[in-house]
């Protein structure tokens, strides 16, 4: 089997949790007031599940389009750790490659890919060909997330706003969040950054979640830090 | 700014990031203490907005019973920590809410 082929294959058993993601967000980006042309590019330009819900949500509330694009740039930080952690595997690539490689790097991608990449690492020298894999896998999520996309905006068009269906977005960030919350540093994160987003909701230019996040990722890296007075994190070669 | 204008900063952020250490292989690492403040950006920013949703949710504090996205909420937290099962929790938390609508002929 191509290795174009196997990244497809290995992709699917994630597209069932991405279609329903794909649906809410056209649902809700019209909900917000969005265009279905305006929706369906977002998917196409910005191809990031959360930082498009947080980015439909702040439009639903005129927020000032620097504010938005801060804020896209802060949830969307997590993938520069994807990319230095693909970059050792992509180095021998054309920029060309790169690119498009680049632009297909969701959090879905990144996981179907890295685990490849590391399987196939064991047991060198590895295939010259495993750029396929990605780029079968990237492209798959990118087709099933513009399909799903499509299916919401119709969907939305349709749907009374009496249903209060803006309401999902709260919901599936809560079924992402809770979870997550495992050690108390990520928990004094979260409630350190809702209590200041409640607090800081009258500040102008809809500030408050940018606030709300710094004070939240502040207040994580603190209790880590106090909770393990051993650790030199800033030494060469630490965990 | 233009909805397209805004759509399109938000896209060359997003690819910047991703491209960023894919291109420039050995030349930029990302420090350690980023590292580690990575791992509270999504409940960070994730929280900062649904408390707000829930809590604030016509724009005033509002923490008593008849604020029904807060019951509805919390529905929704206890079945993500017992489940963690995302479809779960989204399905219940909204047929709390319309429930509660629909008990309150709102």
């Amino acid at each position: 089997m191509s290795e174009f082929a196997a990244g497809v294959k290995g992709v699917v058993p994630i597209l069932l949790g991405v279609i329903p993601f794909g649906m809410i967000y056209g649902v809700l980006a019209i909900s917000a007031g969005l265009s279905p042309a305006e929706a369906q590019a977002m998917s196409a330009i910005v191809f990031a599940g959360s930082a498009q819900f947080v980015g439909a949500q702040l439009f639903r509330l005129g927020t000032p389009g620097a504010i938005i694009i801060l804020t896209t740039f802060v949830v969307n930080l997590r993938h520069m750790l994807y990319s230095a952690s693909l970059a050792p595997y992509l180095k021998h690539l054309s920029w060309r490659w790169k690119a498009l490689l680049a632009y297909l790097l969701t959090d879905e991608a990144y996981a179907v890919a890295i685990t490849r990449y590391n399987r196939a690492s064991q047991s060198p020298p590895l295939p010259a060909d495993l750029h396929w894999y990605f780029f079968g896998a990237g492209l798959c999520l990118w087709l099933t997330w513009q399909a799903s996309t499509m299916v919401g905006i119709v969907l939305g068009a349709q749907i009374p706003t009496g249903w209060a269906l803006d309401f999902t977005l709260a919901l599936t960030f809560i079924a992402l969040v809770v979870p997550a919350l495992k050690d108390r540093p990520s928990l004094a994160a979260a409630l350190t950054a809702g209590i200041v987003a409640v607090a800081a909701g009258g500040l102008p230019y809809r500030l408050g979640l940018m606030a709300a996040a710094l004070c939240g990722i502040v207040a994580g890296l603190l209790l880590e830090t106090l909770q393990a007075p051993a650790h030199e994190p800033e030494q060469e070669g630490a965990p | 700014m233009s909805v397209w204008l805004i759509m399109l900063g938000m896209g060359i952020v997003t690819y910047l990031s991703r491209l960023s250490l894919i291109a420039s292989i050995g030349r930029i690492s990302v420090p350690p203490v980023m590292q580690r403040a990575l791992r509270f950006v999504p409940p960070a920013v994730l929280t900062a907005i649904i408390f707000p949703e829930l809590l604030r949710p016509g724009g005033n504090l509002d923490l008593s019973l008849g604020n029904l996205r807060l019951a509805a909420g919390i529905v929704a937290v206890v079945v993500a920590w017992r489940s963690k099962n995302v479809l779960l929790t989204i399905a219940v938390g909204m047929a709390a809410l319309w429930i509660l609508m629909a008990l309150t002929l709102r």
